[in-house]
């Protein structure tokens, strides 16, 4: 790979990250303040008015929202005049390792059973890049924190259980009570397989939240009237949206996932110049 | 209300969804601090102090960014700091059916808003640190508060709000006609 094309990409690995730990997208706070506008529980509306002021302090302050910075999930639209190779996983990476010391982000990613922290937010398999042909050559940055990341789920359905996804995805939400910082944003895989919808879960993450089909938004009726609230303290808006996605399963079977996102739904694209 | 440390008995007073303010130091305590705690003794005077669940991210002598930690992991590690005179735990998702009892009587748990890392540290002086041996994370460190925003959400007379709004909802999901399911049961 050309050197200067390879810099291009860490810059822009590293702008989007720390992009998207300081500033929330403008669709995500949109739905923050509607919920603090709907809200009549005056409990429920001090954690949304805290959650907009520290929005506001992360953006004045140009320091990360919140301390768990996440675990970069990194998605990348490359057009076909950029070569798919190794060098470009290497210079997501060295990308990320330069957002950690320059944002400061704290150093969340550690040996899966020795617990050891690499100190840079790398390691095995981390970051995890996921890579599909597009015109323009971007990269979109997803920090995932531990928290909501922890309450997600994964079930296989029979094939005869389509009716049963509300359900999966309500009782995902009443199993995490409090633990995800709701208000969550939901991403729903539906169909392809075990690993796949989990997939589909995350890239639905990625999808604008300022507009829900009818199937999202009954999902979203149907978690919001759990009464659970801005973290697990009562109140409307449990979920601020639920967004699916779809695949094509086997005949046999109906893999269902939801990943569950804290409020911070955070994600910044940059885009990386192309000689 | 507005609350300053060292807390007393103005803390029995206060009730489950009350809205006040913490000012004055507080003591950050992750799972590690406790156990060293329980080990090495408690390094602060324990007697109206509050605690708070949370590993901050520390630079330059100052709080960059200091949001709470989930609670629910230090609910078996909590009873020697109420024993010894601690009146509140501060943190984010409750805590569990035993602290509450430890609570009686004696303190409440203060909830702050999980992932208001900023809004925290706009709020907050470093004043010191203990056990700084265990890292960044999960060392003790004295942090003097300026009227952070806190929701009383377990009370001194056993009410614990979190418990309650679970409850509801479970009552909820169970009335809403889907099939029930041990899929999730716990």
């Amino acid at each position: 790979m050309d050197p200067r094309l390879y810099q291009r990409i860490v810059d822009a690995t590293a702008r989007a990250y720390a992009e998207a730990v300081v500033h929330l997208p403008p669709d995500v706070v949109g739905a923050l303040e509607r919920a603090r506008d709907d809200e009549t529980d005056p409990v429920a509306r001090a954690e949304l008015e805290n959650i907009l002021a520290n929005i506001a302090l992360a953006r004045s302050t140009n320091l990360p929202l919140c301390q768990d910075t996440g675990v970069p999930v990194v998605y990348v639209a490359l057009p076909p005049s950029v070569p798919f190779e190794q060098a470009l996983w290497d210079a997501i990476a060295d990308g990320v390792r330069r957002a950690t010391v320059a944002v400061p982000l704290r150093p969340n990613a550690v040996d899966s059973c020795t617990r050891q922290n690499s100190g840079n937010n790398t390691g095995a398999g981390m970051p995890a890049v996921h890579v599909s042909p597009g015109d323009t050559f971007t990269v979109t940055v997803l920090p995932k924190g531990a928290g909501a990341e922890n309450t997600s789920r994964i079930e296989m359905l029979l094939p005869s259980e389509v009716d049963r996804v509300p359900e999966v995805v309500v009782r995902t939400v009443l199993a995490a009570g409090a633990r995800p910082c709701p208000p969550v944003v939901l991403g729903v895989g539906i169909g392809g397989t075990f690993d796949g919808s989990a997939a589909l879960a995350k890239e639905a993450l990625l999808e604008p939240i300022d507009a829900m089909d009818a199937y999202e938004t009954a999902l979203c009726a149907a978690v919001n009237r759990l009464g659970l609230g801005p973290m697990g303290l009562g109140g409307k808006t449990t979920a601020l949206a639920v967004k699916v996605k779809r695949a094509a399963c086997h005949t046999a079977s109906l893999p269902v996932a939801v990943n569950v996102q804290c409020w911070a739904n955070r994600r910044a694209t940059v885009v990386v110049e192309v000689d | 209300m507005d609350l300053s440390t060292p807390l007393g008995d103005e803390v029995l007073a206060l009730k489950a969804g009350d809205r006040v303010t913490l000012s004055g130091i507080v003591y950050t305590a992750r799972d590690e601090a406790h156990l060293e705690m329980m080990r090495h003794g408690i390094p602060f005077d324990p007697v109206g102090a509050a605690v708070y669940h949370c590993g901050p991210v520390i630079g330059d002598d100052r709080v960059i960014a200091a949001g709470p930690t989930t609670s629910a992991r230090m609910n078996k590690l909590s009873g020697f700091l109420l024993d010894a005179g601690v009146r509140a735990l501060i943190g984010k998702g409750g805590m569990d059916a035993a602290v509450t009892e430890q609570l009686r009587g004696r303190g409440v748990y203060l909830a702050f808003t999980g992932g208001c890392a900023a809004l925290a540290a706009a709020r907050m002086r470093l004043e010191g640190v203990f056990f700084p041996e265990l890292g960044m994370a999960e060392a003790v460190w004295a942090i003097r508060l300026d009227r952070l925003p806190l929701v009383v959400g377990i009370d001194s007379a056993g009410r614990n709000l979190f418990a309650e709004v679970q409850a509801r909802a479970e009552a909820a999901a169970g009335r809403s006609g889907d099939r029930s399911s041990n899929t999730f049961s716990k």
